[in-house]
């Protein structure tokens, strides 16, 4: 019988989502840093949901439960979407969020490598849309914050939704900086005016820039791992970096420059951690680059002129849809035949 | 602008950049297997006692079979042709040694199938008695009549294609080879044949280099190796310039699995991608592994036949080391002069770890196509862990040397959507394993290609016999309403004639009917048939015996078998005896 090659070297399936979780360690510790500890417990409640989703959904469907449930990639899906959530979200949010990405995003269609959308962008969007209040509700940076939140206070938190009685929610919370800018926007303000404001920091948010910086090392942390190639960070960050240029130099008053955009909401997070889901992206090289110029475009438009403060989850969704036929335009030209 | 994507990927994706081979082409992807070679080139090439028997497949290449041209019991001398090549491409079979043909029957032969095919035994007397040699005076001779003396020499690739080696050379006036390409690549682990023939035979195999490149009428000729065999590259660069071949060159290439490809060696040795759907002779080159160009050498300058090939004999045995082996001695003759195998050994594998496939037993015999036979054993070569879904992360994209997309293919492959794997290049996939040895979800990939592969060329033979059998059908139709017209035209015009004869027959009717009975045979009906049967009895045997006289038998009962012929007989028997039971039972009517 022909069975040959033999050999093999390849890193496996749970190898690889465990490289891609461990390089989001030093973006929570900086989140932890910045925002306090609630994001561990989000961090936890969506992982522990994710996983008994993802067992029973296995179970209900007749398929293995143990080599899937220890692929890791529930839990990849968990942390995603907690990163993504406000930190102190009520837990009922984050269960409900990770469910449907779990169940309805990816188990449905199939289970591991089936599912034609990013689960946990699928989760963030339903949240989004059907709790847009809490959804926007951030946490202000623990050094802004006119009175900090201990961690003990930010589980009670996200457990019953009531604060210790000297403090208001008011003063806990605070824009994110892309919605400040938004809405101040509105309000005819200029942008240099708009960013003399606290929630901006150095190049994005105060505290939240040290999370992005984070997560810039966990991306290339994948890179060096060829976890990742470099066709969609780096497509999606030179497509953000450019459209944001090309407004910035067109009317420095009324858009920021682009490296406040590479910089704030979920951008480096959706550049190393979101797009490179490798399921729902696009597999040739041509495509990467097309799918993540893509997402970079739609980010930025949705940012600037959509109804959202933040575009990343749209976006991603949005190219999703035209992976096929990315895949499809983009193939490579084959050994031996002509260009086509 | 693609020159800084590259550099700027190989960076990000941690490889060095290969400043030392900026002078070859390189391909997309391939992979870097554990190379396994160093244990066994550390003995020269070995020769193994002779072995009490040797089974020679007729099929030992690709092709037709030869015809066979001796008989059980005959006895042959080494080197004599026991089998000649038969229509175009085919290649002849000779004797490794002397001895006396035992048997003429099937054998389980080393094919991935299992299955068993025509093979010719020899009882070695031990005496090595060779035939009558014909060494050639190559350059002072006819290329074509080379040519045709090399269709009795039983070469074939010896790089494990086992394409006969004179249909290569064959010039039809067409092709204009330019440039030869011996492929000393040997880019599969644990295969060191070629390596340990380079170091103990360069001169002999530069000579062979310059014989095909006469044959060929190219004008110069590159040897690839690869940089993991230092002293073949030194003794090869040698033996070039101590022959003064200055048409003759070595080019190192990088170790880098599939670039023993042809078609990738000649990318990397020469910048030029031959396209998928012509040969590289259309293009003016020529490829020949360094075993043929040195079997060539030796049956033109010594006449000596293809009778055995270096084998290395490698994986989980006590001293892996090279051997010079007959065609046709047992697998296990072999696995012995390596001391023996390690006690964990499952079975043994033909090729490398790569292309290689399981043998069926330790008795099948070495043929032309084995380069390498490697003990397996479960530490060496892991069973696989379950598959996994495809999460389409193209590791295997990056690693096809070819370029496909292999997710692709093994997404239509596994859902039998044959139309879309062939429209994405199905069959350019080489089957070099680059796809499967870096899934991560261990998948087997190169399985499913050469699965949709057959499935496919299955449906086209059908497609194409069921074409046949409709483009019959439809002559058929057509001759059955052709024949149908003419036969209505021609009761047309009869019936035009009978109406304008009508009044004049109407007068001749009664003669008519008197003249119609007189002619009827009124006698005994009985006797009539009784003599119409007697006389095609005696064509028959007339005919028989004209035919007995003649020599000839009829076509169809010829070498039949035994139980045919009885049952034949009994036929004719019962025949006969109903012949004359109808003779005498008209005869007593």
């Amino acid at each position: 019988m022909n069975r040959s090659p033999y050999i093999a070297d390849a890193p496996t399936v749970t190898s690889i989502m465990f490289k891609v979780v461990l390089a989001l360690v030093p973006g929570i510790a900086a989140y932890v840093w910045a925002y306090g500890g609630g994001i561990l417990v989000t961090l936890t409640l969506a992982t522990i949901t994710a996983v008994a989703a993802e067992a029973a959904l296995l179970k209900l469907r007749q398929r293995p439960v143990t080599p899937y449930l220890f692929d890791m990639s529930a839990v990849v899906t968990a942390w995603l979407l907690a990163l993504a959530l406000p930190p102190i979200a009520p837990w009922w949010l984050i269960v409900v969020g990770t469910f449907f990405a779990i169940v309805i995003a990816k188990q449905l269609y199939g289970g591991l490598g089936y599912n034609p959308f990013n689960p946990a962008m699928v989760g963030y969007a339903v949240l989004l849309i059907s709790f847009p209040l809490i959804m926007t509700k951030w946490p202000a940076p623990l050094n802004l914050a006119q009175s900090p939140l201990s961690f003990l206070d930010q589980l009670h938190y996200i457990f019953s939704q009531t604060l210790p009685s000297d403090i208001k929610v008011d003063a806990i919370t605070s824009a994110t900086p892309l919605d400040y800018l938004k809405t101040q926007l509105m309000l005819k303000h200029e942008v240099a005016a708009i960013r003399e404001a606290p929630v901006f920091g150095v190049m994005g948010a105060t505290g939240g820039e040290v999370v992005t910086g984070a997560y810039l090392l966990g991306g290339l942390y994948l890179l060096q791992q060829r976890i990742i190639t470099w066709h969609l960070p780096t497509a999606f960050l030179a497509a953000l970096g450019l459209i944001s240029l090309g407004f910035y130099i067109s009317n420095p008053s009324q858009f920021t420059d682009p490296l406040f955009h590479l910089m704030s909401g979920a951008s480096m997070l959706c550049a190393f951690f979101i797009i490179t889901d490798p399921v729902s992206g696009p597999t040739t090289p041509r495509g990467k680059l097309y799918f993540a110029a893509g997402v970079g475009i739609l980010t930025y438009l949705i940012r600037v002129y959509g109804g959202y403060p933040d575009g990343v989850a749209f976006a991603v969704l949005l190219m999703n849809m035209c992976v096929p036929l990315i895949d499809a335009t983009t193939q490579p030209r084959v050994f031996g035949h002509h260009k086509s | 602008m693609s020159t800084i994507i590259n550099f700027v990927s190989h960076l990000l994706q941690g490889k060095s950049l290969n400043v030392h081979f900026n002078d070859v082409f390189k391909f997309n992807g391939g992979i870097h297997p554990p190379q396994h070679k160093i244990e066994s080139t550390l003995c020269p090439i070995g020769k193994l006692p002779l072995p009490e028997k040797l089974t020679l497949p007729l099929r030992q290449h690709v092709g037709n079979l030869p015809k066979i041209k001796v008989q059980v019991g005959d006895y042959v001398q080494k080197g004599q042709m026991l089998a000649e090549a038969e229509g175009t491409v085919s290649a002849a079979i000779h004797a490794p040694t002397s001895g006396i043909v035992s048997a003429i029957d099937e054998q389980i032969i080393p094919h991935p199938s299992g299955l068993p095919d025509l093979c010719i035994s020899l009882i070695p007397d031990g005496k090595e008695t060779w035939g009558e040699l014909h060494p050639t005076d190559w350059r002072n001779t006819d290329k074509k009549e080379l040519v045709n003396k090399l269709r009795a020499s039983g070469i074939v690739g010896l790089g494990g294609a086992t394409f006969p080696t004179h249909i290569k050379l064959r010039s039809n006036g067409t092709s204009n080879v330019h440039t030869l390409i011996i492929n000393a690549a040997e880019c599969e682990p644990y295969i060191t044949c070629d390596d340990m023939l380079m170091r103990e035979q360069a001169d002999d195999i530069i000579n062979g280099i310059a014989i095909v490149q006469y044959i060929l009428g190219a004008h110069k000729s590159i040897i690839g190796i690869e940089d993991n065999k230092e002293e073949a590259i030194t003794a090869m660069t040698n033996a070039c310039i101590s022959a003064e071949q200055e048409a003759i060159t070595v080019k190192v290439v990088p170790t880098l699995y599939p670039s023993g490809d042809a078609r990738r060696l000649i990318h990397l040795l020469l910048g030029t991608e031959i396209p998928s759907d012509k040969r590289s002779t259309d293009v003016g080159i020529q490829v020949f592994n360094v075993a043929t160009v040195l079997a060539i050498y030796r049956y033109f300058e010594f006449g000596e036949p293809s009778i055995s090939r270096i084998v290395t004999m490698t994986g989980n045995v006590v001293k892996p080391q090279n051997f010079e082996v007959l065609f046709g001695t047992p697998l296990m003759s072999l696995v012995k002069a390596t001391g023996a195998v390690k006690e964990d050994t499952t079975h043994f594998i033909m090729g490398g770890p790569m292309m290689g496939f399981d043998l069926p037993n330790t008795q099948v015999p070495i043929t032309k196509a084995a380069n390498c036979i490697i003990a397996a054993a479960p530490n060496l070569f892991a069973a696989p862990p379950p598959a996994m879904p495809c999460i389409r992360c193209a590791r295997c994209a990056e690693a096809c040397p070819v370029n496909l997309q292999p997710q692709e293919l093994y997404w239509f492959s596994k859902s039998n959507n044959f139309e879309s794997a062939r429209d994405y290049n199905l069959f350019d996939c080489i089957e070099c394993g680059c796809c499967t040895y870096v899934c991560p979800s261990n998948i087997p990939l190169v399985q499913y290609y050469r699965y949709a592969k057959s499935e496919i060329i299955d449906a086209d033979k059908a497609t194409s016999a069921a074409d046949l059998a409709r483009e019959r059908n439809d002559f058929r139709l057509a001759r059955i309403e052709r024949e149908k017209l003419e036969r209505a035209q021609k009761h047309a015009e009869r019936a035009q004639l009978a109406k304008e004869s009508k009044s004049d027959l109407m007068l001749d009717d009664s003669i008519v009917a008197a003249h119609t009975n007189t002619e009827t045979p009124s006698t005994d009906p009985a006797l009539d048939k009784k003599a119409i049967i007697a006389a095609a009895i005696e064509r028959a045997k007339a005919k028989k015996l004209a035919a007995t006289e003649a020599g000839v038998t009829p076509k169809n009962i010829e070498n039949v078998s035994a139980s045919v012929q009885a049952e034949i007989n009994t036929i004719d028997h019962i025949r006969e005896q109903a012949a004359q039971a109808e003779i005498a039972k008209t005869s007593t009517e």
